[in-house]
C-alpha cells in the first residue's frame, strides 16, 4: 500500500503524457490496480458480476424549510406539485402520466389540477416533444414525459434541430425555453437493451439545450424546479434505479438548485473522481475503499449538468490532484468522459499526473 | 373384412377372457371381440367422425374494397385438430411462462399472448411458411407458429444457450427463419415489414410479408410513412393491426382519434376481422394474401381480439379494465373454446381425442420447462458476439478496464 502511494506521488510532472493516459493499456498502471486484492483482474468463469452501491441518505437541508421523508419519485412529484400550484400556465404530458406515469411520478396530480393540465398523449415520442415545443413557445410551462430515455431517438430531431436552435434562428424573437422534458434514465438491472440507456452523450453535441443528472431526491427536487425555471429547453434524467431505492429527507416547499455548478461531495488530495446520477453512489463506496485499502485521499465530484457542464470546478480539482478518473454508465467511446478529459486536458496541460478512464455498465444480474 | 385395428360399440360386455363374436351397434358389423378392454365403453369409429364442415363466419368491415372475404370457411377435421393442438400449446406455453416468471426463473420483461391465439394460428393458416411476418414484442405466439418450438421458445425466456436466440434475447428478441422477432420498440418494426416487403417483390418469388403491430403503435408517426411507402410501390405487404382495445393500461377510446384502425391506412384497403376466431382470420388472411401477391399492393387488417393477461408480467392487468370484462370474453369469446364448441357439434372429434391432446400438450410444456430450467446458461465467451460482421475477433472492453472480452462474428 505504501508503495503504490509513493508511485503515485513521485511520477514527475514533466513524464511524456502518452505515457500514462489510457492509463487502461499503461502495463505500470495495470499492475498497480492488480495489487489491491480488491480488484480480480480476470472474471472467474461464470460468475455473476453483480454491480451493487448502497444508497446513502444525505443530511437534509434546513435552508429550505420543513422536510419530508420521501423517495426520488415523489420527490419528482412534489417538484411537479409545486410548480403546478405556482404557475397557472404550467401542463404536464406524457404517455400513461394521468393515472400516476409507470414509475408513479405523476400520482394525485391530475386528480388535483385536472385533466386540462395533466393529460396523457397517445404513443408518439416525436409528437409529444413536438407538441410540447409548440405549447413552450405559445407560452405554457410544457413538461413533457418520455416514458424510457430509451425512447427519445424518434424526438431526436425535434429536440435537436427544433427545440435547441429555436431562439437562435428566430433571432430571439421565438424560444422554447419553457419547454423540459423529463425521462427515467440508465440502468436498473433487469432492463437491457430498450429499458436501460444513458443517451445524454447524443445531446451534449447540440448547444442550446441543457441536460441535469440528479444524484438523489433533494437534489432531483431542486434541479428539477431549476430547469422548469430555466428559459432554455431542458432535458431531465431521472436514475430510474433509485427510484425507490433513494430515501431522504427533502424540503416540501419550492427551492432551487443552480444548474451547470458541480458539486464537490468529498474533498481529497490525490485523485480526482467525476461521476453522474447512480454512478456518484458507486464512486463514493470506491474513494472510501481507495482510502482505506490504498491509502489514496478522492476528491469526488458530481457533476450534476452534464451540458453547458461546469468546467472551473473540475479543472481546479484537477489542478490540485494531477489525477482525474470519470465514470459513467454509457460506452465509453463518445460517451461524455471524453469531452470532460480532452477538456481538462487542454486547460490543465501541465498539472496533469496520470489519466483513467472507466466505464461501468452495471449488471445488476 | 374384419378390420381389427377398428373400435366399435358393442352391445354387452361378457367378461370372457377368449375371443368372441359380436355385432357392432354402430356398423352392424359382424366383429371378433379380442381384446375386452380396447373394445369395451366410448368406443367411436373414426369413420363416425365429419371429415370436413362449413361454418359461417362473421362478415368483415371493408374499408375501399368492393367485397370482402366469404362468409362462409370450410374446416376439415385434420385442420381444426392442427389448430386446435397449437392454440392449447399456446395458451399452456404462456400461461407456464407465467408460472416460472413468478418463480423468478424467467427475469426481466414479459408479454403474453393467451387470449390471443386465433390471430397468430388464423394468419398461418392463411400464408405460407415462405412468406415473412414481422412483429412487435408479443411474440411467443408467432414464433411457434413460425417454426419454433416449445423447447426453444422457453428456455430463450429463461436465458439459456438451448433458447431460440442462444439465450441472448429473451422474450422480447426471438427469431426463426422468414421470421424477424421480436422487436421491443413500440412500431419501429413496420418501416421494417415494409423493406422486406420489398425484397419480396424485388427478388420476384411471390412472396410477400405480414407486418404487426399493434392498436398503440398505430398512432406512431413512422406506420404512417410505412403506409405511403408501401402504398407508392405497390408492396406485397399486410399490415395487422392486433386490437387488444388497450395499449398498455391506456383504452383505445383515450388514445385514437379514430378507432377504426382498418380505415387509418387512408388510401390502403382495409379490413375488419374478429380476432377471436381462428376461421375468421384465416379466411381474411387468404383474402389479403391473394390481394397481395395479384401486385395489387398493401392491405390492412384490423383484428379485434384481447389479451387475458395485463401488458406485461409486471401489470396486473386490473387497473384500467374489470375482472367482469375478462371474464365475459373468457366465458363468451375465447378462441380455443370456439374452436372446441364448433368441431363437437360438428362432429368433427371427440371429447376425449382432444383431452388426449391436452394431455400430450401438457407434457409437451413440462417437457420444455424442464429442459428450459436444467439447461445451462449460454458461456461468457459468448457475451459479446456479434456486435459486428468482422473477420479477426475484435476485443471489447468488459465491464472493468482489465477484463478484456472477445467479440467472433
Amino acid at each position: 500500500m505504501a508503495a503504490t502511494r509513493l508511485f503515485l506521488r513521485a511520477s514527475p510532472v514533466k513524464c511524456s503524457l502518452t505515457g500514462l493516459t489510457g492509463g487502461v493499456h499503461s502495463s505500470l498502471g495495470l499492475t498497480l490496480l492488480k495489487l489491491s486484492p480488491a480488484c480480480t483482474a480476470k472474471p472467474q468463469a461464470q460468475r455473476r458480476h453483480a454491480a451493487h452501491f448502497t444508497y446513502h441518505p444525505e443530511p437534509a437541508p434546513s435552508q429550505y424549510g420543513p422536510t419530508q421523508k420521501m423517495n426520488l419519485f415523489q420527490s419528482v412529484t412534489s417538484a411537479l406539485d409545486n410548480t403546478l400550484a405556482g404557475d397557472p400556465t404550467a401542463v404536464i404530458f406524457g404517455e400513461d402520466v394521468a393515472f400516476g406515469g409507470v414509475f408513479r411520478c405523476t400520482v394525485g396530480l391530475r386528480d388535483k389540477y385536472g385533466k386540462d393540465r395533466v393529460f396523457n398523449t397517445p404513443l408518439c415520442e416525436q409528437g409529444i416533444v413536438g407538441f410540447g415545443i409548440g405549447a413552450a413557445a405559445a407560452g405554457a410551462t410544457a413538461i413533457a414525459e418520455i416514458q424510457f430515455a430509451d425512447y427519445i431517438y424518434p424526438a431526436f430531431d425535434q429536440i435537436v434541430n427544433e427545440a435547441a436552435k429555436y431562439r437562435y434562428r428566430s433571432g430571439n424573437m421565438f424560444d422554447c425555453g419553457k419547454l423540459t422534458i423529463r425521462s427515467p434514465w440508465g440502468c436498473v438491472g433487469h432492463g437491457s437493451i430498450y429499458h436501460s440507456q444513458c443517451p445524454e452523450a447524443f445531446f451534449t453535441h447540440c448547444p442550446g439545450i441543457k441536460i441535469v443528472v440528479p444524484r438523489g431526491p433533494v437534489q432531483a427536487k431542486g434541479l428539477l424546479l431549476s430547469c422548469i425555471a430555466d428559459q432554455n429547453p431542458c432535458i431531465f434524467f431521472e436514475p430510474k434505479i433509485l427510484y425507490r431505492a433513494a430515501v431522504e429527507q427533502v424540503p416540501t416547499e419550492a427551492y432551487q438548485i443552480p444548474l451547470s455548478q458541480a458539486e464537490v461531495l468529498q474533498e481529497g488530495s490525490d485523485l480526482t473522481l467525476v461521476a453522474w446520477g447512480t454512478q456518484v453512489h458507486v464512486l463514493k463506496e470506491v474513494a472510501a475503499m481507495a482510502q482505506e485499502k490504498l491509502g489514496v485521499s478522492c476528491e469526488l465530484i458530481d457533476l450534476r449538468t452534464i451540458l453547458p457542464w461546469d468546467t472551473e470546478t473540475v479543472c481546479k480539482s484537477v489542478v490540485k490532484t494531477g489525477r482525474l478518473l470519470i465514470s459513467h454508465e454509457a460506452p465509453v467511446t463518445g460517451g461524455f468522459a471524453a469531452e470532460i478529459s480532452s477538456t481538462v486536458q487542454v486547460r490543465v496541460r501541465w498539472e496533469i499526473k496520470a489519466f483513467y478512464f472507466f466505464y461501468v455498465t452495471d449488471f445488476k444480474l | 373384412m374384419f378390420p381389427f385395428t377398428q373400435k366399435h360399440k358393442i352391445a354387452f360386455n361378457l367378461k370372457i377372457y377368449f375371443p368372441y363374436p359380436a355385432i357392432c351397434k354402430a356398423c352392424w358389423q359382424l366383429t371378433i371381440i379380442s381384446k375386452i378392454k380396447l373394445v369395451v365403453v366410448s368406443a367411436r369409429t373414426y369413420a363416425d367422425f365429419t371429415p370436413q364442415a362449413s361454418f359461417d363466419i362473421k362478415k368483415c368491415d371493408v374499408h375501399k374494397l368492393e367485397e370482402g372475404p366469404p362468409l362462409q370457411a370450410v374446416l376439415t377435421r385434420e385442420e381444426g385438430l392442427q389448430y386446435y393442438r397449437t392454440m392449447q400449446t399456446m395458451r399452456r406455453m404462456e400461461l407456464k411462462s407465467d408460472q416460472l416468471y413468478k418463480q423468478k426463473i424467467i427475469r426481466g420483461f414479459c408479454h403474453l399472448y393467451d387470449g390471443q391465439e386465433a390471430c397468430a394460428v388464423g394468419i398461418e393458416a392463411g400464408i405460407n411458411l415462405t412468406d415473412h411476418l414481422i412483429t412487435a414484442y408479443r411474440a411467443h405466439g408467432y414464433t411457434l407458429t413460425r417454426g419454433g418450438t416449445v423447447r426453444e421458445i422457453m428456455a430463450e425466456l429463461t436465458g439459456r444457450r438451448g433458447g431460440i436466440a442462444k439465450g441472448k434475447g429473451g422474450s422480447m428478441h426471438m427469431y426463426t427463419k422468414h421470421f424477424y422477432g421480436g422487436n421491443g420498440i413500440v412500431g419501429a418494426q413496420v418501416p421494417l415489414g415494409a423493406g422486406v416487403a420489398l425484397a419480396c417483390k424485388y427478388l420476384g418469388k411471390n412472396e410477400l410479408c405480414v407486418c404487426l403491430y399493434g392498436d398503440g403503435a398505430a398512432n406512431q408517426g413512422q406506420i404512417f410513412e410505412t403506409y405511403n411507402m408501401a402504398s407508392l410501390w405497390k408492396l406485397p405487404c399486410i399490415f395487422i393491426c392486433e386490437n387488444n382495445k388497450y395499449g398498455m393500461g391506456t383504452s383505445v377510446e383515450r388514445a385514437a382519434a379514430s378507432t377504426d384502425y382498418f380505415k387509418r391506412g387512408d388510401f390502403i384497403p382495409g379490413l375488419r376481422v374478429d380476432g377471436m376466431d381462428v376461421l375468421c382470420v384465416r379466411e381474411a388472411t387468404k383474402f389479403a394474401a391473394e390481394h397481395c401477391r395479384s401486385g395489387k399492393g398493401p392491405i390492412l387488417m384490423e383484428l379485434q381480439t384481447y389479451r387475458y393477461h395485463g401488458h406485461s408480467m409486471s401489470d396486473p392487468g386490473i387497473s384500467y379494465r374489470t375482472r367482469e370484462e375478462i371474464q365475459e370474453v373468457r366465458s363468451k369469446s375465447d378462441p380455443i373454446s370456439m374452436l372446441k364448441d364448433r368441431m363437437l357439434s360438428n362432429n368433427m372429434a371427440s371429447v376425449e381425442e382432444l383431452k388426449e391432446i391436452d394431455v400430450e400438450v401438457r407434457k409437451e410444456i413440462e417437457d420444455a420447462a424442464q429442459f428450459a430450467t436444467t439447461d445451462p446458461e449460454p458461456p461468457l465467451d459468448d457475451l459479446c458476439n456479434h456486435i459486428f460482421y468482422n473477420d479477426p475477433p475484435m476485443e471489447v472492453r468488459g465491464t472493468n478496464p482489465w477484463t478484456k472480452l472477445k467479440s467472433v462474428s
